[in-house]
């Protein structure tokens, strides 16, 4: 069974956009697209660590600001040539409350 | 003996079957006769000189220098008015009689003029030649127009006008447009996006009469009462090939001239190419087979054997932001099944009609990426039963998973067309690779491939980049990004002439492929709506790149590095105690001098910014803009505040010069250099903008870089007091502001329009420049770091801290 922790209002991240949050484990991306979908990925891109939340969102993918690797929202997967994962986690938007899954933002202690 | 050739007409079949003569070496004396008052040029190229995106120029193919070269005798503005077959003359309305041994006939066509009461009046003109062309151009905004015709010559005429703000209305006699080409939906989507263009488009409507007022054209009125007003009248109806003079020389004439498989007419000295010509039935009236045409003719007259053929043809409109296509039969019938598909949302349509599991005909709409793959197959009637399936989404699809874009054109098979309107195959431009073109320019020069419409030049680079692999990189000048098939020059034409504000409408305006842009169009687009609609427009900073979002350098950690301004590399010791306090506290790592004399500060923490730039504001310090496609730096010398050479205060100038241009943004960074006297301590003779002083005054000199490319700057003007370097400074960077694609510099920008033109629109427009340049300042000369930490520090930081939730 999913728990969901609220994180914050929607608004506080900005449409075609990103904001970063702090776990203990390092740092998570959350974006909210153009059509108020929300994801969370890790907050490092599969190439050298990059911060996607500095990213230009754009459709359903996130480009990172260090060597413009394109990064899908949905999957985390690196789109066109380049190879890698970045890892995701379940998140909604629930009367306009950010939500992400706190079950896997704990899995990756184990990880 | 050399014989003499007599040729009839420069139009572009002539002109091609020239081509394959001089090139080939044949022995004859050339004199060509053009009705026309010059030359060669590639007519179906009038339609972008009429929208602006071309110039005359740019559409000659044969010039004077050519003629000469090849020494073919003209005679231009001149027609031949009668034919002596029997003793082989031509006479010219000037009176001059001229003899051949062949005659070659290529007197194109003449438009029709449907013969309403009033088509005689001043201002009712067809959409033929160049003078055409330029009436319509002449025509000036807010002018009205109607175009009778909505046909494929009465559309590109309609939106070329259009795109000049000529407030225009088509008539049009069937239900929908272009229905020669187009079944009912295309036409609709066709319609929906002129209309969107501020076209009125009136179907079913039939034309009764012209009306004028002393003798110039006044409006035109319809069958159902209704008056259309307009300055001018273009009749786009459709086309007669010219045959007047054929007729009446006594050759075997039809609907056009009637030529043998070797374009021989029915005098074995005349032959006849192009829209003139009838040939087993057909009359001609695109370039592509007249194109073939004239090779044929070329061999007949060289005595080699060759033979026309008449193929399936396809065709494009050449307006901007209207993408489509057609080939074969499209009607419906007996036995014949269709396959459609429609994305509203994306304004695409696609429509195939198949016949015993051959595809007859295509039309496609909004997205006509494959539509020389779907040609291939009409025109080879291949076999499609096993891959009906998803035969409707094209090649990417065949084979179950979509491909690479450059895998449906690496699958493309030897004889696969890829320029249409030369008739030039895939394997032809392989072969011209092999034999070491490799690139675009090289490929038009030795195959001609994508030389004539332009349309192909896409897929050319594609063979380009297929066959050379990682050898050829695809200009970028071709589109902005995969979201678009558009240049930067006509998407900031788009923005200007359709007065196009907001990202969204460029998107939809422009056909954007993709729902809202991606990492490389938008930054471009922001920048471009910014610097035409500084008032109207609102900044979007989400299309911008880090840096700029966040008003600071991003690292390859992930932290920032913070410059703040020194104006003209001048500082003060507070100002090194504030920095220096700034550093130890926010534990800055490294503090280096730059290259533009300022200081950085390197390392710091995203969320620390905000806090920092606080601070150094506090100390009367604002962004250095170290970050931005905007002025960073004007670097100078002492000058004649303390160096023994100083001609001027450069210092003073360089001071002066950032305080006016700071906080503009730019297509690319801007940097630039103030230098005291030649010795060019500051320099400036490789800054973007460089000015040297000298005792008479200021030279200002631009197009310097040192970067990837290192380039000194070429002197623009030198004016004799301050105020003036300045007005022109600031008129330059303007016109590079309204004028440059985004991320060119200013050198790169000049080695495509020149620096005379530069110099000339900096002469003539200065003072109109310069204004608009303050209009924009007045709105973003400011600090964006005390904006930021005034309203937008929260963004700053984490959204949320976990840290202690996690670890329970
Ligand atoms: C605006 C426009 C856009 C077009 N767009 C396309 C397109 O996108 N794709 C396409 O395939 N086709 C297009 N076409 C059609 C294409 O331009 C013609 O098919 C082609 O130009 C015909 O070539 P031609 O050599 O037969 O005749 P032309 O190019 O018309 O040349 C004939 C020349 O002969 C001269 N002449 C005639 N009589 C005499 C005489 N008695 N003495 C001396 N000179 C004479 C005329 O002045 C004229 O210059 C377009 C046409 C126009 C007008
Ligand atoms: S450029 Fe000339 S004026 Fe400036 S510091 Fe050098 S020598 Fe002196
Ligand atoms: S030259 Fe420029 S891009 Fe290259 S490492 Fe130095 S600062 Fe970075
Ligand atoms: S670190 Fe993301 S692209 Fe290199």
């Amino acid at each position: 069974m999913s728990d969901w922790i609220d994180i914050a209002p929607l608004e506080n991240v900005p449409q075609r956009g990103a904001r970063m949050i702090k776990t203990a484990f390092g740092c998570v991306a959350v974006f909210r697209t153009a059509e108020d979908e929300v994801f969370a990925l890790d907050n490092a891109c599969p190439h050298k660590a990059g911060p996607l939340a500095e990213g230009i969102v754009h459709g359903k993918s996130v480009t990172c600001p260090l060597h413009n690797w394109v990064i899908s929202l949905e999957t985390g997967e690196a789109q066109g040539a380049d190879e890698g994962r970045v890892v995701s986690y379940p998140a909604r938007v629930e009367s306009g409350r950010i939500l992400l899954d706190r079950a896997f933002l704990k899995a990756r202690v184990a990880a | 003996m050399t014989q003499k050739l007599i040729v009839i007409g420069a139009g572009m079949a002539t002109g091609r079957m020239l081509e394959t003569l001089v090139e080939a070496e044949a022995d004859y004396y050339i004199t060509l006769i053009n009705g026309e008052a010059r030359g060669n040029y590639n007519r179906i190229m009038l339609s972008p000189v009429l929208s602006g995106d071309k110039t005359y120029n740019e559409i000659v193919t044969h010039d004077d220098e050519w003629y000469k070269l090849y020494k073919i005798k003209t005679r231009f503005g001149c027609f031949v008015q009668n034919i002596d077959r029997e003793n082989q003359t031509v006479t010219t309305d000037t009176g001059e009689v001229l003899a051949y041994d062949k005659l070659v006939f290529g007197t194109g066509s003449n438009p029709f003029m449907i013969p309403l009461p009033g088509h005689d009046l001043e201002g009712v003109i067809a959409y033929r030649d160049l003078e055409d062309t330029q009436r319509m151009m002449d025509l000036g905004p807010a002018h009205k127009c109607v175009v009778i015709g909505g046909g494929l010559l009465g559309l590109e005429a309609a939106a070329g006008m259009a795109a000049r703000g000529v407030d225009v209305t088509v008539v049009h006699i069937m239900g929908h447009l272009m229905e020669r080409q187009l079944d009912e939906a295309a036409g609709y989507l066709l319609r929906k996006a002129l209309v969107d263009k501020g076209i009125t488009v009136k179907c079913t409507a039939n034309s009764k009469e012209i009306l004028g007022k002393d003798g110039h054209v006044k409006a035109l009125l319809l069958d159902d009462g209704t008056e259309l007003a307009c300055d001018l009248l273009v009749m786009a109806v459709g086309i007669r090939p010219n045959v007047k003079l054929a007729q009446d020389a006594g050759l075997a004439v039809g609907k056009g001239i009637h030529v043998d498989d070797q374009m021989v007419t029915s005098d074995a000295n005349v032959l006849a190419v192009g829209e003139c010509v009838e040939h087993d039935g057909a009359i001609f009236g695109l370039v592509a087979p007249l194109y073939d045409q004239a090779k044929v003719a070329a061999q007949t007259l060289m005595g080699q054997q060759a033979q026309f053929v008449q193929k399936e043809l396809s065709t494009k409109l050449k307006v901007t932001g209207c993408d489509l296509f057609s080939a074969g039969d499209f009607a419906d019938g007996e036995g014949r099944e269709d396959i459609v598909f429609r994305d509203p949302a994306r304004g695409v349509y696609r429509r195939l009609v198949i016949e015993n599991n051959v595809v007859k005909g295509a039309v496609m709409y909004g997205d006509t990426a494959d539509s020389n793959w779907f040609f291939g197959l009409i025109r080879d009637k291949l076999d499609i039963s096993d891959m009906r399936d998803t035969l409707i989404f094209g090649p990417a699809y065949q084979g179950g998973t979509p491909l690479d874009p450059l895998a449906a054109v690496a699958a493309l098979p030897r004889d696969a067309e890829i320029c249409g309107c030369n008739g030039i195959c895939k394997g032809q431009i392989e072969d011209a690779i092999a034999a070491g073109a490799t690139d675009l320019g090289a490929v038009r020069l030795t195959t001609k491939a994508s030389g004539s419409c332009g349309t192909c030049t896409g897929l050319v680079e594609q063979v380009l980049a297929v066959t050379l692999g990682d050898e050829f990189v695809i200009p970028a000048v071709a589109a902005v990004c995969g979201c678009t098939a558009m240049t930067h020059e006509d998407v900031r034409r788009m923005i200007k002439s359709q007065r196009l504000i907001s990202m969204p409408a460029v998107w939809q305006e422009c056909g954007w492929k993709t729902s809202c842009g991606c990492h490389v169009c938008r930054p471009a687009l922001n920048f471009y709506l910014l610097a035409d609609w500084p008032l109207e427009y609102q900044d979007d900073p989400q299309s911008r790149f880090i840096n700029e979002r966040k008003h600071a350098n991003i690292q390859k950690d992930g932290t920032f590095s913070v410059v703040p301004r020194m104006w003209g590399g001048i500082t003060t010791p507070d100002e090194l105690r504030a920095i220096a306090d700034a550093a130890d506290k926010y534990a800055v790592p490294t503090v280096k001098v730059t290259g533009g004399q300022r200081i950085d500060l390197l390392g710091v923490k995203g969320e620390d910014l905000p806090d920092i730039w606080a601070d150094l504001n506090a100390a009367g310090m604002v962004s250095g803009h170290a970050y931005s496609k905007g002025l960073r730096t004007v670097k100078t010398c002492v000058g004649t505040d303390h160096c023994r050479f100083g001609t001027q205060d450069s210092t003073g100038l360089g001071i002066k010069l950032e305080k006016e241009l700071w906080g503009s943004w730019t297509p690319h960074k801007l940097k630039l250099g103030v230098s005291g006297c030649p010795r060019n301590c500051a320099e400036a003779t490789c800054k973007d903008i460089g000015v040297i002083c000298v005792d008479s005054g200021y030279q200002v000199s631009i197009g310097g870089a040192a970067g990837m490319d290192v380039r000194e700057t070429e002197l623009m003007v030198q004016v004799a007091t301050e105020e003036e370097a300045i007005e022109v400074i600031k008129a330059v960077t303007q016109l590079y502001r309204e004028n440059a694609k985004y991320l060119d510099r200013i050198y790169k920008w000049m080695g495509k329009v020149g620096l005379d033109w530069i110099k000339e629109r900096v002469e003539t427009e200065g003072p109109a420049l310069v204004e608009r340049f303050e209009l924009s300042q007045s709105i973003y000369r400011k600090d964006p770091w005390a904006d930021h930490v005034q309203t937008k520090a929260d963004r700053y930081r984490p959204l949320a801290n976990l840290s202690l939730e996690a670890a329970e």
